[in-house]
């Protein structure tokens, strides 16, 4: 590739990527939008409904950037209020009771930092998905297709696959935000997000995400079928898994397992731990 | 590894709140300002007041101070002691980060867990600690709250958190993102086995503590005053540019806005929390 982590962010974020809607519609037929959280309202930001993988009905939830200006203004950037989360998690666990798996795709800059989003529990929001979706008893594979903002990435990637395209993002926080809290200078968002390890690679070599979706044919029919063909057969296979919640539940609970032999000061540990007699068998 | 190390009452315990914060050291008696009513309080009435000012305003309280006051005396016994990050992205700077907090907290982590009894009612308890890199959630803070709620559910035990945090530890980049997911998973597991959970809220809990857990508690209690959001005060004006609401993100807001169950004064959460063990005793 040749690019620097923070020329992927850039990619990431451009505005003529294809938007979750655009992968709704080309790898599922039939699409059903279906609205609104049954408590407050109905945000943009996020779209669900049902579609058919291939032959199968499933239920689909996309985080929606828009294309145009008046679009993307409408669906607030795909900033997603606590409404937009609640949506999501009503239909997971409609899914749930008609037995239909889950896809989730996101592209979002992050949950949205307002004063309304505030009131309405934006974090509570976030945390009841990420504990519903842990026993949520149909597969779950989350695609990340472009930016991966944090915990308003994470509210719909609580899967049992969390795959990313090849120049998508998935960070804890924005490298501009990183930069400006830690050297108090947005300028070094290069130095930060080649820090942060928020690339696709960085995140499935730390065991985050299965799977790297190549880009070269990016929006064709092709790159659709290829997506759809593989979620077939993920799916499959999940749906014949009998231990689905204990793999999801290891899957996570596996993530930055650290001890005092942590993995990456193993090089400097037999110094650091001062030779007592530690299991080097550990690693 | 022992996993239980019994916690001698460190003499540097007494003595934390003094060394953290400036104090007048003028002839006489040391004296704190309050930051609320303005107000020198001499530093011997402030402790044994739980370092709650005669207006109301709660100071800022170390892990293990806070430990020591709310438990029945010599019943604290440390779990996880041992689980501490290393550098897992060799994030600039980070390492020698850790070093310094150690050195200067006394702490290895900026969360210490534990069995206890309050009011003779058998707990696990965790408390996070601000002087800790402001309570930062990273691989070891997620790991020793995922492995406190395991432990829980494996003896049949209720947990009692204290949190404290400015968010995800951005230095751990997504393995600090991922503890949402892993504490959320192991705290739904506890909760499925009929088990109780309390937390409280201090200041500030924000960003993804506020978004996992946080928000999971069967009953969610918070310190007067204390900060409560997911997003911080100056990214939502920064987004919005407006003004915030006065009162915005304490706990009174998120009260008023129907996210916690009750404010309860630092020196009032003994009795409630025993009481509200008692009532589910057996769960
Ligand atoms: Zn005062």
């Amino acid at each position: 590739m040749g690019q620097n982590p923070y020329d992927r962010v850039k990619l990431a974020r451009d505005n003529s990527r294809p938007t979750g809607l655009d992968y709704i519609k080309n790898i599922f037929q039939g699409f059903i939008e279906l609205h609104g959280d049954r408590r407050f309202g109905d945000d943009a930001a996020i779209v669900g409904g049902l579609a058919y993988l291939n032959k199968s009905p499933v239920t689909v939830i996309a985080i929606e950037k828009g294309h145009s200006a008046k679009e993307r203004a409408m669906r607030n950037f795909g900033a997603p209020h606590p409404e937009g989360y609640r949506k999501a998690l009503r239909l997971m666990k409609q899914a749930e009771k008609f037995g239909r798996p889950v896809i989730c795709f996101i592209d979002t800059s992050g949950a949205y930092c307002g004063i309304g989003a505030e009131e309405r529990g934006q974090g509570q929001a976030i945390a009841e998905n990420l504990m519903e979706m842990t026993t949520l008893c149909v597969p779950i594979v989350s695609l990340l297709v472009g930016e991966g903002g944090s915990g308003g990435a994470l509210a719909l990637a609580v899967a049992d696959r969390v795959w990313m395209l090849k120049n998508s993002v998935y960070s804890v926080i924005s490298p501009e935000g990183c930069a400006s809290i830690l050297w108090k200078d947005p300028s070094k968002a290069p130095a930060a997000a080649a820090s942060l390890k928020l690339t696709a690679e960085d995140a499935k070599s730390l065991g985050i995400v299965e799977r790297i979706l190549p880009e070269k044919d990016l929006g064709t029919k092709a790159f659709y079928e290829r997506i759809r063909a593989l979620l077939s057969e993920e799916i499959g296979k999940l749906s014949k898994n009998p231990d689905l919640i204990e793999k999801r539940y290891e899957r996570f609970r596996r993530m930055g397992a650290v001890t005092e032999f942590d993995i990456a000061s193993a090089a400097t540990w037999p110094v650091a731990c001062g030779n007592k007699g530690i299991n080097y068998e550990h690693l | 590894m022992a996993l239980i190390n019994f916690l001698k009452p460190k003499n540097k315990l007494e003595e934390g709140g003094r060394t953290a914060a400036p104090v007048h050291e003028d002839e006489g008696e040391p004296e704190k300002k309050c930051p609320n009513c303005h107000k020198d309080i001499p530093l011997s009435r402030l402790w044994s007041n739980g370092l709650v000012c005669t207006c109301g305003y709660h100071f800022r309280m170390k892990a293990r101070q806070r430990i020591h006051m709310v438990t029945d005396k010599g019943s604290f016994q440390e779990l996880f002691s041992s689980v501490k990050s290393g550098n897992p992205l060799l994030f600039p700077g980070y390492g020698e980060k850790l070093e310094t907090m150690r050195s200067a907290s006394g702490e290895e982590e900026a969360v210490i867990c534990g069995e206890a009894q309050i009011g003779r009612q058998k707990c696990c308890i965790f408390v996070m600690d601000s002087y800790f890199m402001m309570g930062s959630m990273g691989s070891a803070v997620g790991e020793k709250i995922a492995s406190l709620f395991e432990y829980a559910a494996d003896h049949r035990m209720p947990v009692i958190g204290w949190t404290v945090s400015g968010g995800a530890r951005m230095q751990e980049g997504l393995l600090s993102l991922m503890q949402m997911a892993k504490t959320s998973a192991a705290i739904k597991k506890h909760s499925d086995a009929g088990l109780f959970y309390i937390v409280v809220l201090t200041n500030p809990t924000t960003g993804g503590v506020t978004a996992s857990f946080a928000m999971e508690g069967d009953i969610i209690l918070a310190e007067p005053g204390a900060t409560v959001g997911f997003a911080g005060a100056r990214v939502i004006e920064q987004t919005t540019k407006k003004s915030l609401p006065k009162g915005f993100q304490t706990a009174e807001f998120v009260l008023n806005h129907g996210f916690i169950d009750s404010i309860v004064p630092r020196r009032e959460q003994r009795k409630l929390l025993a009481e509200l063990l008692k009532m589910h005793r057996g769960g």
